[in-house]
């Protein structure tokens, strides 16, 4: 169902709905980006509409709503353990069709990639619904269209904002707050349909790209600091961590917290052994996961073309870059 | 030719070894000019100097050449840049069309700063250009200049006063993901005031130096920067007699503390300066009231903050040129 707002309407939605919703969204945090006198957009928790970014393409992604950067799983002693208490409320997500497309690649991996669901994920992930913020122009970098992430049908719902006007389509039990502060309206999501970057993704992938000296480049070119991965809504990989309090040996807590396939010591083995020691190769495994690996076994891509890993890559390493030429390699070997 | 030298050198212009022939200083604080300037030189350059200028360790430039007569003429010319550059920010300049009213406290210099920097932990030239506001005009010798972080770029080790950005990092250990990056670094770069502890992160305040580089090295924001701080460094000196890198005086101090440290420092010249020379720079008189009698003046009124601190005793040590000792 269609909706109009003002800003204030829209915002005693919110207001109406926060009994029982957090919500989260891209957020200007003003002197806090890395450089002096500059900010960073990161998801946080918003409590109006007005607080949320709607220029600038978030640095992080949405993921680290329901896959926390640091989790602890559960508290020990030497008499047992207890997990921490959640939160009963739930969660709205603000975000672009591209991260909304995020959340199927994050459930794979959480809750299909083997005989057991993560319970600590799908608690979270559970309760989340999505809004989608439309996008008109897209960022730098953006390849969704290339990716067909640039679409997402599945939302609670849909968000235009235009002149201080916001029109929303609604497919969710949350309709009572809309219609009671709202004007119904005519909405039907538009997605855009052109981004500036493009990438073709090779459909076959030859196994002599594998051992490639393209990926040369990158052993030179990459400083292993794994900003591209942090970034990604798309990488799940995380670490465990026992920790044994420092005044206390007998009590801890495990811990669970993101790692990245750049950084060194990923593939490192008890003994030392380490399995991608150069940045090339982990530039070839990470690259593959996005666009092949994973739709070998799931059939559809993992990366969703938010542009993410080149907005941040202090050596300007372009990843979608690297995919074309990919492809380009690949349609030489297939002929 | 009957000139007063006392006077032309007060309006920045030089004594040269060509009699009759003098050179402009034109100020750039902070370094940083609007080109448009550049015609205004090149013309003073063309029409009364040798078509050169030479640029200055300070910044400024230089415009060698200029017959004494063409003084007044020079000072017209150049009333754009003193109104543009200087009453701009503030500089109360008496007539602008009689040239620069005092030389004694040089040109504000600094580093590039964070308009262009990844390094830098604030904008220098504008800290200049509120420096130059303060201290300018005067007649005391001092020499003042502003660097973006402890690399010090703008060589605020060989001033008076050097002032140095600093960023206090403050860190979030739900964001840390014990990757490494920002504790190998700080070792490799800066100080070592990073250890790992239970796969988190700990900073030695006392040791840090407050580069900055773990928050530009960590990929996940879990340092990020607070307000800005301040480094000052003093006494620092070329010079014939005894030439010697600055001392850290204060960190960990405001901005609002440099400045009224600044402006104190004039009061203490003031008290102190021995008024039977020609001129005395600032160092030399510390080195005659000791550092105890200038630190107790110019922290007059001063607000240290919560993490202000103040050297305790400062060995200023530098070098004497002791042929003896050299070559027996
Ligand atoms: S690989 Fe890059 S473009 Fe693809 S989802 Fe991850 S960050 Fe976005
Ligand atoms: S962000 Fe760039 S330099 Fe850093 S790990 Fe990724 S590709 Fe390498
Ligand atoms: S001193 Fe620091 S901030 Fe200034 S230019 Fe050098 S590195 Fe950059
Ligand atoms: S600010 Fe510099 S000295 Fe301080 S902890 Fe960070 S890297 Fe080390
Ligand atoms: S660089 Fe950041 S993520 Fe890595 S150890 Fe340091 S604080 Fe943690």
């Amino acid at each position: 169902m269609g909706f109009e707002f003002t800003m204030d309407s829209f915002n005693k939605v919110l207001e109406d709905i926060s009994k029982n919703f957090i919500f989260y969204a891209p957020r200007r945090i003003p002197g806090k980006g890395a450089f002096s006198d500059t900010d960073v957009v990161v998801y946080q928790e918003v409590e109006g509409f007005g607080q949320i970014e709607l220029d600038e393409k978030s640095r992080f992604s949405p993921k680290e709503v329901i896959n926390p950067i640091t989790q602890t799983l559960f508290y020990f002693n030497e008499n047992g353990y207890t997990e921490p208490e959640t939160n009963n409320k739930g969660i709205i997500i603000f975000c672009r069709p591209c991260d909304a497309n995020s959340f199927k690649r994050l459930d794979e991996i959480f809750l299909n990639n083997g005989p057991f669901k993560d319970s600590y994920y799908e608690s979270l992930r559970r309760k989340v619904k999505i809004f989608v913020i439309e996008c008109v122009q897209g960022f730098e970098n953006c390849f969704c269209v290339s990716m067909g992430t640039n679409r997402f049908d599945d939302y609670d719902a849909f968000i235009r904002v235009a002149e201080d006007r916001i029109t929303c389509d609604v497919k969710d039990n949350l309709l009572p707050a809309f219609v009671k502060h709202g004007i119904s309206a005519e909405m039907r999501p538009d997605f855009i349909s052109e981004n500036a970057v493009k990438v073709a993704i090779p459909d076959q992938v030859n196994k002599t790209i594998f051992t490639h000296e393209m990926w040369r480049e990158y052993s030179e070119r990459c400083i292993a600091c794994g900003r591209c991965t942090v970034v990604c809504p798309t990488c799940t990989c995380f670490t465990m961590q026992d920790i044994f309090y420092e005044d206390n040996h007998k009590c801890g807590e495990r811990r669970r917290v993101w790692a990245s396939c750049m950084i060194d010591g990923f593939t490192e083995v008890a003994g030392g052994h380490d399995f991608r020691p150069d940045k090339g190769m982990r530039m070839r495994f990470k690259a593959m996961h996005k666009i092949y690996d994973f739709r070998k076994r799931f059939g559809y891509n993992m990366c969703v073309g938010c542009g993410r890993c080149d907005d941040v890559c202090p050596e300007y390493i372009s990843f979608s870059n690297c995919i074309n030429k990919v492809s380009a390699l690949s349609r030489e070997v297939n002929g | 030719m009957d000139i007063n030298t006392k006077q032309l050198r007060k309006n920045a212009f030089r004594v040269t070894k060509n009699r009759g022939m003098t050179a402009l200083r034109i100020r750039v604080p902070g370094g940083n000019l609007e080109v448009k300037y550049f015609d205004v030189i090149k013309k003073v350059a063309e029409n009364f100097g040798n078509g050169r200028v030479h640029i200055t360790t300070r910044q400024g430039f230089e415009v060698p050449g200029i017959p004494m007569e063409k003084i007044p003429e020079v000072n017209r010319m150049i009333a754009p840049i003193l109104d543009g550059i200087e009453t701009a920010v503030g500089v109360e300049i008496p007539d602008l069309n009689s040239g620069y009213p005092a030389a004694g406290t040089r040109n504000v210099s600094a580093c590039i700063g964070n308009s262009v920097c990844p390094f830098a932990n604030l904008n220098s030239g504008e800290v200049a250009l509120k420096i130059e506001k303060l201290i300018y005009p005067n007649d005391y010798h001092v020499k003042i200049a502003v660097t973006g972080c402890p690399n010090d770029c703008i060589k605020a080790h060989m001033q008076d006063i050097g002032i140095i950005g600093m960023a206090l990092p403050v860190y979030d250990s739900y964001r840390c993901i014990g990757c490494g990056a920002c504790v190998k670094n700080c070792r490799r770069v800066a100080t070592g005031a990073l250890s790992i502890s239970n796969y988190k992160v700990k900073r030695d305040h006392r040791r840090c130096i407050g580069c900055g580089e773990c928050i530009l090295k960590c990929p996940t924001s879990a340092w990020t920067r607070e307000d800005k701080y301040y480094r000052l460094v003093i006494m620092g000196r070329t010079g014939k007699k005894n030439p010697r890198i600055a001392q850290t005086f204060l960190e960990w101090v405001a901005e609002e503390a440099v400045m009224k440290v600044i402006a104190n420092m004039y009061q203490y010249i003031d008290n102190h300066i021995d008024r039977s020379l020609p001129k005395e720079h600032v160092g030399y008189i510390v080195d005659r009231t000791g550092y105890p009698v200038f630190r107790q003046e110019v922290l007059l009124g001063v607000d240290l903050g919560q993490l202000g601190r103040v050297a305790e005793s400062i060995n200023f040590g530098g070098y004497f040129y002791e042929r003896t000792n050299i070559f027996g």
